[in-house]
């Protein structure tokens, strides 16, 4: 079953679309995280042209994360507070890297050093979550209390000004390290052309003390605001957002963040740490082979002006 | 403009003609295409056009028909391609050396009766622009050089670059039939159609036609505002999202 895409301009099985939809819809509405690394390159595999696959996936991540949303949201593990103060960061971190990604690129071949980075980056974010939480099943599995949050315990940032008490997060902090990780994650997203979930949720449990599920709940709220601005961005500045690939996106990922975010709920913090682990790894080994292993087609074909 | 010069000029003129004027050609070919637009719909995953075309010799012995070749070559909208090549680099593969293409068609088709090589010498082939290769690259690219030869492999794969030596079947010594394919991944925009007829190596007649590739009804319309009213329509798809992950939210409530 066919149909044809307006912008991307050609016909696509619409059950394959439909498919992609959900199964990246049920990670996203899991982890917390947009999704856009394993949507877009799949579907520049399908044959969607890159510009197309960039600027329509974020409306997709936008949908799916809402529904995860709104599921933790009734559950109360959404830390909306948390997240506008993150949001303020994250814009003027998102500004800040897209800055620094057209000053690379016009200093020359630096997609490498930002690949590179981006490899070790998540190699060791992934491998030291899936340590702490191998540690944390086997102590819950010897009848031991978790001893991630301790109470009474601080860090140096605690003594910062502009402290804020974050009720879901359980959380009593400085507004200023919460921005500072805001501006991080959108810094890192905007150079790497991905949403940040990755490096957000790490930051919430680890550095934050933020309980796992709050940090995924807040992490979707987080993504719906960026992806909707990310759509509005690229329809305005690229033209190539497929209305029709978008909503048959869409469809399958509200499907597929349901039962990922009830899947997420109902699995223990530890275990969950422990798949976003190997998630994240996956993903760094992923960016790695294909920078490692000889492509069979060494040569690709890109247009810089449509036919009309 | 001295005597001489306008003989120079006539001497050039005349040697010009038979380029510049084909009902200089011996024979007449007139031709009739199944249609001359192609409209895109929802449910559009190619199509094909028929060409029926026939070849006019006043003065050829009824008896003793000539042989003719056809070649039928079908340009899309001319685009600029950039051919990259991947190069090991401190042992990671990345984007190294390009090439620009400018003025290349998006969509090529060269229809032939047999291989273009049999139609006559070499020089034939460079000067009709017969064969994919000769009618895809501008004379100055070479197409043995290999982001060319990268070019016609990677849209052969595509689909948007065919060569076909057995499409264009003769019903009669002087009357022929084609079938243009359109795929599904077509660019919109003008096509055009040259069909070329050569007898013994010389080209005999030609005849030039062009089609349309358009979007119709709602792929029209939601092209239309893509390009024209750009935030509207980034709104229009943000709230959509918005309706579709609210419903969602509210249809799969388990209390």
């Amino acid at each position: 079953m066919s149909i044809y895409l307006p912008i991307a301009e050609l016909p696509v099985n619409i059950l394959l679309i439909f498919g992609l939809g959900i199964a990246v819809g049920f990670i996203s509405g899991m982890f917390g995280v947009g999704g856009g690394f394993l949507m877009t390159p799949m579907l520049i595999l399908v044959g969607i042209p890159p510009s197309v696959a960039v600027a329509s996936v974020p409306s997709h991540m936008a949908a799916s994360s809402l529904t995860g949303t709104i599921s933790y949201w009734r559950n109360k593990l959404v830390d909306s507070g948390l997240g506008l103060v993150l949001l303020s960061g994250g814009m003027l971190g998102t500004a800040a890297g897209v800055w620094v990604f057209s000053l690379l690129r016009r200093a020359g071949q630096l997609d490498l050093v930002i690949n590179l980075s981006y490899i070790v980056l998540l190699s060791v974010i992934g491998t030291l979550m899936i340590v702490e939480s191998i540690r944390a099943l086997w102590r819950s599995m010897h009848g031991q209390q978790p001893v991630l949050r301790r109470p009474g315990t601080h860090s140096w940032f605690h003594g910062l000004p502009l402290k804020f008490r974050f009720r879901q997060s359980r959380i009593y902090v400085s507004a200023i390290p919460v921005t500072a990780i805001g501006f991080g994650v959108g810094f890192l997203g905007a150079l790497m052309g991905i949403g940040g979930g990755f490096i957000l949720i790490p930051a919430l449990i680890y550095l934050m003390r933020v309980p796992t599920a709050v940090s995924v709940g807040t992490s979707l709220f987080l993504t719906l605001f960026t992806m909707l601005a990310a759509t509005v961005l690229h329809a305005v500045e690229n033209r190539s957002v497929d209305v029709v690939l978008a909503f048959t996106l869409m469809i399958g990922g509200v499907i597929g963040a349901q039962s990922g975010a009830r899947a997420g709920q109902a699995a223990k913090a530890e275990q969950l740490r422990f798949l976003l682990g190997l998630l994240v790894v996956a993903v760094a080994a992923r960016v790695g082979l294909d920078l490692l292993t000889q492509p069979s087609e060494l040569f690709s074909v890109i247009s810089t002006e449509a036919g009309q | 403009m001295s005597p001489r010069r306008i003989n120079t000029a006539l001497v050039a003129a005349l040697l010009l003609a038979p380029f510049l004027a084909p009902s200089a050609l011996a024979e007449r070919l007139v031709t009739s295409l199944s249609t001359h637009r192609v409209l895109i719909s929802s449910n559009f995953t190619g199509t094909s056009l028929v060409l029926f075309a026939s070849i006019e010799d006043s003065d050829a012995p009824r008896d003793k028909p000539k042989k003719y070749d056809v070649a039928i070559t079908v340009r899309g909208p001319a685009a600029t391609f950039v051919t990259r090549k991947k190069e090991r680099i401190l042992g990671f593969w990345v984007n190294y050396e390009s090439r620009r293409y400018p003025d290349t068609p998006s969509y090529l088709a060269v229809l032939t009766n047999r291989s273009p090589a049999e139609f006559g010498p070499l020089e034939l082939q460079t000067k009709y622009k017969l064969g994919l290769s000769f009618a895809a690259l501008p004379p100055t690219i070479l197409p043995d050089e290999e982001f060319g030869e990268a070019l016609l492999r990677v849209k052969k794969a595509e689909g948007l670059f065919h060569e076909q030596t057995n499409a264009v079947t003769f019903l009669t010594p002087t009357l022929f039939r084609a079938t243009l394919p359109i795929p599904g991944t077509a660019p919109t925009g003008p096509y055009e159609i040259d069909v070329q007829v050569f007898a013994n190596g010389v080209l005999a007649a030609q005849q030039s036609t062009a089609i349309e590739v358009v979007k119709t009804g709602f792929e029209a319309f939601v092209t239309q505002a893509a390009r024209d009213r750009r935030l509207d329509y980034g709104l229009g798809v943000a709230f959509l999202a918005f309706v579709v992950g609210t419903l969602a939210g509210l249809i799969f409530r388990r209390n």
